[in-house]
């Protein structure tokens, strides 16, 4: 009866692994784990583990915008991570995740695909970021995020040699101007919490992910969870989200 | 993403001529579908969505039961014909996504407990497609479940809102959606104040994104005065 | 006692320490619907008959169902339900069974269609059906038609008066299912059918037993 002790628990004003309702778990970050992707990052959120890989490929632009890169965002949830998850196509869980990070990212305008042109109309940088998840306890969506801007932080362009990739040789940085850091705050009765671990995922009534820029813009939001969320409370998650993705973004280098 | 030097306000009015905080001319209409228990059609101007309830009934196979609760199932799909290039209809990334916030858009609202082990099928066509799509489906999906007879604590309306050159407008269309800065989709069980589908993407002020809520929340009221009046007419001799 | 069309989550009145009836939802002090139907409020209750929905069972009511599976040790039953009801050979045959000797569908076969009484339902909704009750019976070769649920008690009328008076015009066997299952046989039954239709459709109507006899004479 783990699941409702964790809510007695929160309905006295604690939480089950003693954190503060806005206080994360221990964050670690591990930059460039994987030398054959242009660039990644390892995320540790308490035991949350996930990793994203950014691999750069050359492919043709979209016609309406012929001179842009472009930009894919894809989650793999394997039942490596969690006994939750199953074998085969993407759930819809892993689809909204791997939606909701690639919003963050993208609208936040942080990379620059005006600068990834190679041949205007022809061919451009086309940039994957992959998230694999290593082990699910919960706000896989914060750490995901956090993984692929800290990957795209690191991820250099490689040179080109006729218009052919040499891989193993670098030209340049990828132009990354801003920093979008997304935090999820859980809701459960009046309480509002960060950085829900798994227990507590379970018993979150609702969640409302919101994704912020360093000058405080909003980029990106979702509501998720069972229940509903009162319309005068929508202002205090936001509020409480734009207080702690300040936190998070001294981490990112 | 925004294209350079598309105008979409001109003198204060926007491309089809509305102004900014005005809705689409709108059409509801229930029982489109005679085999489902409960149906609709809503027309947000040329966006046509068509839902059909059918439920509760029996789940199988069995392990999908739930023994204390019934469940929701949404499925939110785009007609091939609905945008101007064909669209595949086999379920994409997008519409698997909209067919969860549906799901839990409409959820907060339902006494599933009231049906152990049975199913409710919300099944959402979008015949044509010029923005807010997915609002439109919500609120076909909210008038079908209710003349299904499925119990409810209140109806769920929704809306978009959004900002396009710079303006906080409602209910975008295509055209609008497609080139704004910042666009939200947000559904609300309008006599409990109690918001039930907000995503965003674009990029807004805080200020500004509280100025849309509160706008979404109005326009949400007018929508379900809509719908009452189509679900009352119905009944009206009743 | 007064009636009104109520949506989900309108308002019906104060609760004033009432008895919550069917289909309504208390929220601080008030009660609320919780289905689109017509509110039933007196001093001691409130509750609202629902215009649609499907049928959910309650012990004593009496239902038309249909043999869906004969078992090892009884029947499951179609009732117009979401849930399939069981009927146990106990409580339809009359006599010593050798279960491990005897297939079932000798008494009832698949198909079969049959006026019983829900005999029990679970909180988590497991139910059975009995034919231990005198009017159960096994129906033979009649026609069945399927109304709103929530529009039974009008088909039926105070006392059995709109049925009788359908019964005695047309001279048909008719059977009504608390279920919403409406079993024909004999007589004028395109006539009775026009009539329970017309029922369900107008079932406000002022005066409609006059209309049905009016339409019924003719």
């Amino acid at each position: 009866m783990e699941e409702l002790y964790s809510l007695e628990l929160i309905k006295n004003g604690k939480r089950i692994d003693g954190r503060k309702f806005d206080e994360f778990r221990k964050i670690e970050i591990e930059k460039n784990i994987v030398q054959k992707a242009e660039g990644s990052a390892l995320v540790r959120l308490g035991k949350t583990e996930v990793i994203a890989g950014v691999k750069l490929g050359i492919g043709e632009p979209f016609p309406d915008t012929p001179k842009d890169g472009i930009l894919m965002v894809h989650a793999e949830f394997s039942p490596l991570a969690s006994p939750e998850f199953e074998s085969g196509p993407p759930g819809e869980d892993a689809v909204e995740l791997s939606r909701v990070v690639d919003r963050g990212i993208r609208e936040s305008k942080c990379i620059e695909l005006d600068k990834l042109c190679i041949i205007p109309k022809e061919k451009v940088w086309i940039i994957s970021i992959d998230i694999c998840i290593i082990n699910h306890q919960g706000n896989l969506l914060d750490a995901s995020a956090l993984a692929s801007l800290i990957a795209l932080l690191n991820t250099k362009i490689p040179k080109l040699k006729n218009d052919e990739i040499i891989r193993g040789e670098f030209e340049s940085k990828l132009p990354v101007v801003f920093k979008p850091i997304n935090v999820a705050v859980g809701k459960i009765g009046n309480t509002l919490l960060i950085d829900p671990n798994l227990e507590e995922e379970k018993i979150l009534e609702s969640k409302l992910s919101v994704a912020l820029r360093e000058d405080n813009k909003i980029c990106a939001m979702q509501k998720q969870g069972i229940k509903g969320i009162e319309f005068k409370n929508i202002e205090k998650m936001i509020d409480l989200a734009i207080e702690k993705s300040k936190e998070i973004r001294k981490l990112v280098k | 993403m925004i294209k350079k030097g598309i105008k979409l306000i001109k003198n204060g009015k926007r491309i089809d001529g509305r102004l900014a905080k005005q809705l689409r001319d709108m059409e509801m209409k229930i029982d489109v579908i005679s085999t489902a228990d409960g149906s609709a059609k809503v027309k947000f101007g040329n966006t046509i969505a068509i839902a059909s309830v059918r439920g509760p009934r029996a789940l199988f196979p069995r392990h999908l039961q739930e023994s204390q609760t019934g469940i929701l199932r949404c499925k939110y799909a785009m007609a091939p014909f609905s945008v101007d290039e064909r669209k595949s209809p086999a379920p994409n990334r997008r519409s698997i996504e909209i067919s969860k916030v549906t799901r839990l858009a409409l959820g907060p609202t339902t006494f599933l407990e009231d049906f152990p082990k049975t199913v409710i099928d919300v099944f959402i066509e979008i015949i044509q497609a010029d923005g807010s799509t997915r609002v439109a489906g919500i609120n076909a999906s909210s008038i079908a479940l209710t003349s299904a007879g499925v119990p409810m604590r209140d109806l769920v309306s929704a809306c978009s809102v959004g900002k396009i050159n710079g303006t906080l407008v409602v209910d975008l269309n295509g055209e609008e959606d497609n080139n704004s800065e910042a666009d939200v989709a947000f559904a609300i069980l309008p006599s409990k104040d109690e918001v039930t589908l907000l995503q965003m993407d674009g990029l807004l002020t805080k200020d500004e994104l509280i100025e849309l809520l509160n706008l979404a929340k109005d326009s949400c009221k007018k929508i379900c005065e809509l719908q009452k009046g189509v679900l009352r007419e119905k009944y009206k001799s009743e | 006692m007064q009636r009104k069309v109520v949506l989900p989550g309108e308002q019906i009145e104060e609760r004033k320490g009432r008895k919550l009836g069917s289909n309504v939802y208390p929220e601080n002090d008030n009660v609320f619907s919780k289905v689109l139907g017509i509110t039933k409020v007196n001093e001691n209750e409130i509750s609202v008959i629902p215009l649609a929905g499907v049928y959910l069972p309650r012990i004593g009511d009496g239902v038309i169902g249909k043999i869906l599976e004969v078992e090892i040790s009884g029947w499951s039953v179609d009732i117009n339900s979401p849930y399939i009801a069981f009927l146990h050979l106990a409580e339809a045959v009359d006599e010593f069974v050798d279960t491990s000797r005897t297939d079932l569908s000798r008494y009832f076969n698949i198909g079969d269609v049959i006026f019983c009484k829900i005999s029990k339902v679970t909180t988590n909704k497991v139910v059975q059906v009995s034919m231990v009750d005198r009017n159960a019976k096994k129906l033979y070769k009649g026609n069945m038609i399927k109304i709103t649920p929530s529009k039974v008690p009008r088909i039926i009328g105070k006392d059995g008066s709109m049925i009788n008076l359908i019964k005695n015009k047309t001279g048909c066997e008719i059977i009504v299912g608390q279920n919403g299952v409406v079993w024909l046989k004999d007589g004028n039954k395109t006539k009775a059918i026009e009539a329970i239709l017309a029922i369900e459709k107008k079932s406000h109507i002022i005066g409609l037993t006059e209309k049905i006899e009016k339409m019924l004479g003719e």
